[in-house]
């Protein structure tokens, strides 16, 4: 027995001690899904311009992953030195719960920490057999529409909030007009999927569905990644103003004392560069000027809505639509 | 214990060596880790009182995720037993062209990520893939169903019956089903008589193995269970919801509840496994 | 697969060594048939067409892309990474149902029940679960992260934390593959070797093992497999860092989520692969040693 302890300490001080200093890179960024080929462009080009300034080599990390999932990784341990996630709510968290950057965080950066925004709109079956063109389409009998779980999903919860805000504005703020349409359109949801790339292949690969409702950043890039001969996108009158939200974390950049090259990143979304490289990865630019018109011109003319026009504010929204027992779970109560 | 089993006790523990090591270390490593790290969840858990967590526990969403988790699991761990056990008798007793093929394959549902499994799965069994396609013909609908699930949680549960029978199938003494035979028992009956008390303990293992493996899933189940919370909405799941809502205590007031559950139906057929092999 | 040979099956028993050609121990060709015909459909609906469709899905773009997914340095440490998690794992568990499962059979004791089923409890585990464990203790706010994060270094989201979610989840694999054969053996084996005059020891390596060897093959295999395929539990405790913290499965749950389709299912078919290889060197070991075999198998 004295052998095999002895065996296994050796065993677990190897690996300990082989593995885990790791090579940490200078700066790990924790962002969502979709961002992955945004934020490898924006990796590149900002080591080369740092290392112009400062004259320091940097490696810089990413993670992706569903929003409040990477938000929840933050909160438990993840060492990130800034965060890039899909809504405002998910930094709040952040704020909140681990108390690692101030709860005023989105008064810091331009344009409400948002470098880039995105709405979402309709991706439909070539040729648009179902003819869809509105929000009022969605909730036609016959009419399938994918999207992920609010629950589950960031990005549903924009869906959700965007078919939401359409129906209070066209009632005229009638809550509980709103509240039956959302209810209609998810009746004719055929399977909520926990993430919105897995609601995407479930329409894409699955041919589940007549339309799903997609960040317009995710509509454009599958187009182009898996055929635009199969999908059309349709732009809806009226949408919600995606607004993905940025942020340094000041606790862990105090850790690492790499502030300066954190700070650096994040203004680096803002520059001419940055924005170029927001447009071409389909994302809004914040500040338009900046960006290629051409880039610009795929994006289509939507009367936008500010989620705290219509909804006050993230923590509101939250609580009333997709806490437990929200209206979002009420739609789902039996009958 | 009765006192009749106590002799035979103290003479095996006096003639083989090892007992007090081997236990001690097994419980060791069991309380570092398994045990301590499950206590976290009950810990967490308590700080909602018995009240919260029956306020948890006795929602309909989560009786109904409960339900659908445990149900679904037993019909899976069932369906691998039947089948789990023909394959194991096939893979023992008869040749067959492309034997060694399927028998290599048997390990695989454990190889492959769940979530590849799922994915492979949902394009299998929804309405145009190879099998949803014909299935549907026939008005059967499984990918996005509870059907959906339960075939998941069939192929991710399939190796613990056929590995645990075969090698105890392996053992069984062809002289004895002779000796039955020379006795004049038909073939149904040796094998009845004969192979099946044999054999009878190991299955018993084997579905359990497959059910408590099927209850938990998440990663194979979510793509192919369509997610309706009350309908399709597996007790994993909620457990992640409640963690996006920052529930923690809520998360692990299900967790330990589907924990307990388990336990105490894992504990049952153990106990009844051992009941039979003493007979 | 070609069923109809089976039926014919008296012209195929020499093949199979042990087997006597008496027909009261054997069933009638016609539920022969019926049985191997019930055990490949069975293993086709579930098993084969799935693993059909990942290669199929893998080779979609044809062999050189289906190479060129394994070119890229993030899958070579994702596979690094995993390796070395499976490396850690196995042994440990090895170790640990080899001890398991002697205790437990060899001896009686009370609450034996109740220590198997707290054994197989990490099976019904939700791998979310088993990650959320880990979390609870390691977590920035878990109980037992000021003092480990002081004293010995960071646990979760790094290697040791991926670790850990393995050994876990892998906890109950040897030791549940041995606990039942070694039940059917009994110790008349051993009390012989002792009484012989052997040593524990000795008992242990020439007498026990040699009679549980397959059985423990079985479940190394069946530990590393899993091992090297969980995905749920290390999940919640890997942050997803990339060429750093991902695994096999994270990573080509990255790839599937990225539209690179060919690359994901490659990296997938890796696994498959990986667990057939080690199936192949099993089969040609019980052919080589079959006669072996053979002899153990009937004392």
């Amino acid at each position: 027995m004295r052998f095999r302890h002895s065996a296994i300490r050796l065993v677990l001080a190897a690996a300990l001690s082989a593995f885990v200093p790791g090579t940490q890179a200078d700066l790990l960024n924790v962002s969502y899904d979709p961002t992955r080929e945004f934020y490898k462009d924006i990796n590149q080009q900002f080591a080369a311009d740092w290392q112009a300034k400062s004259g320091q080599r940097t490696r810089i990390q990413t993670s992706h992953g569903g929003s409040g999932k990477q938000a929840r990784a933050v909160i438990d341990g993840l060492e990130a030195d800034v965060v890039t996630l899909a809504l405002a709510y998910d930094i709040d968290s952040i704020a909140e719960r681990g108390a690692l950057l101030p709860a005023d965080w989105q008064a810091r950066l331009p344009n409400h920490s948002a470098p880039y925004t995105s709405t979402i709109v309709f991706l439909v079956r070539k040729g648009n057999p179902k003819g869809i063109k509105t929000w009022d389409d969605l909730v036609k009998p016959g009419v399938s529409v994918i999207t992920p779980n609010p629950k589950t999903s960031g990005g549903a919860r924009w869906n959700y909030l965007a078919a939401w805000g359409h129906a209070l504005k066209a009632s005229k703020g009638d809550a509980a007009k709103a509240k039956a349409f959302v209810t209609a359109l998810f009746r004719n949801v055929p399977v909520l999927d926990t993430g919105a790339r897995g609601a995407t292949t479930t329409f894409v690969q699955r041919g589940l569905g007549d339309v799903l409702l997609a960040w317009e950043n995710e509509a454009l890039l599958s187009i182009g990644e898996l055929g635009p001969d199969k999908f059309d996108i349709v732009a809806p009158a009226d949408s919600i103003l995606a607004e993905p939200s940025v942020a340094l974390v000041d606790k862990n950049v105090a850790r690492h004392g790499n502030r300066a090259e954190a700070e650096a990143y994040l203004n680096f979304l803002y520059t001419p560069v940055g924005q170029k490289l927001a447009a071409k990865h389909y994302f809004r630019p914040s500040k338009p000027e900046l960006a290629d018109p051409a880039d610009l011109a795929r994006f289509p003319k939507i009367a936008l809505f500010r989620l705290d026009e219509v909804f006050g504010s993230w923590a509101q929204a939250q609580k009333t639509h997709f806490a437990d027992g929200g209206q979002f779970d009420q739609i789902y109560q039996s009958k | 214990m009765t006192a009749v089993d106590r002799p035979g006790r103290r003479r095996s523990r006096r003639t083989l060596p090892g007992f007090t090591p081997t236990l001690g270390f097994t419980l060791f490593y069991l309380g570092l880790i398994v045990l301590i790290p499950l206590a976290g969840v009950f810990f967490k858990a308590s700080g909602l009182g018995f009240a919260g967590i029956g306020q948890v526990i006795g929602s309909e969403r989560v009786l109904a995720a409960l339900r659908l988790s445990f149900g679904a699991a037993a019909i899976a761990a069932l369906l691998n037993a039947v089948f789990g056990s023909i394959v194991a008798w096939v893979f023992v007793r008869y040749e067959f062209p492309g034997k060694r093929l399927f028998d290599a394959f048997i390990d695989l549902p454990f190889a492959l990520p769940t979530a590849v499994a799922g994915i492979a799965l949902t394009a299998l069994y929804s309405e145009n893939g190879w099998i949803g396609s014909v299935l549907a013909h026939a008005g059967l609908k499984v990918a996005y169903t509870p059907l959906g699930i339960v075939v998941a949680m069939t192929f991710i549960g399939l190796p613990f019956v056929v590995r645990t029978v075969e090698p105890v199938l392996r053992e069984v003494e062809r002289d004895l089903e002779e000796a039955a035979a020379t006795l004049g028992a038909r073939r149904w009956q040796t094998v009845l008589r004969v192979i099946a008390p044999a054999v009878f303990p190991a299955l018993v293992t084997g579905f359990a193995l497959a059910f408590a493996r099927a209850v938990g899933e998440y990663g194979s189940v979510i793509f192919i269970a369509g997610n309706f919370p009350l309908v399709s909405e597996i007790a994993p799941l909620l457990i992640i919801i409640k963690l996006e809502e920052f529930d923690y205590p809520g998360a692990t007031a299900v967790a330990a509840t589907m924990l307990v559950l388990s336990f105490l139906l894992l504990l049952t057929i153990n106990l009844l496994q051992a009941w039979t092999r003493k007979k | 697969m070609s069923l109809d040979t089976a039926p014919d099956s008296p012209v195929r028993l020499p093949f199979e060594p042990l087997q006597k050609t008496n027909s009261v121990i054997n069933e009638p060709p016609l539920v022969r048939g019926l049985l191997i015909g019930a055990a490949l459909a069975f293993l086709s609906l579930f098993l084969l067409l799935p693993l059909l469709s990942v290669f199929v899905e893998a080779l979609r773009k044809g062999l050189g892309a289906y190479f060129a997914a394994f070119g890229d340095p993030e899958t070579l440490e994702a596979i690094k990474l995993t390796v070395i998690a499976a490396l850690i794992a196995v042994p440990l568990n090895l170790v640990f149902g080899l001890s398991a499962a002697w205790a437990i059979t060899k001896f009686e004791f009370r609450g034996k029940q109740f220590l198997i089923t707290l054994i197989d409890l990490p099976f019904s585990v939700s791998p979310v679960v088993a990650g959320l464990v880990f979390v609870l203790i390691f977590g920035a706010q878990g109980w037992a992260q000021p003092w480990f994060g002081e004293n010995v270094g960071r646990v979760l989201f790094s290697t040791p934390g991926i670790v850990l979610a393995t050994v876990f989840v892998t906890f109950p694999f040897i030791a549940r593959e041995l606990i039942p054969l070694m039940q059917e053996q009994g110790t008349e084996d051993e009390q012989a070797a002792l009484s012989l005059g052997a040593t524990g020891w000795q008992t242990f390596t020439r007498v026990t093992l040699p009679n549980i060897k397959w059985a423990l093959l079985y479940g190394v295999l069946l530990c590393n497999a899993r091992a090297m395929g969980e995905f749920g539990a290390v999940s919640v405790v890997s942050g997803h860092i990339r060429g750093l913290t991902n695994t096999l499965p994270l990573h080509i749950e990255i790839l599937y989520n990225e539209y690179q389709f060919v690359s994901a299912f490659a990296v997938a078919s890796l696994l498959a692969l990986l667990a057939m290889v080690t199936l192949a060197l099993k089969s040609f070991l019980e052919w080589r040693y079959a006669d072996q075999l053979a002899a153990t198998r009937r004392h």
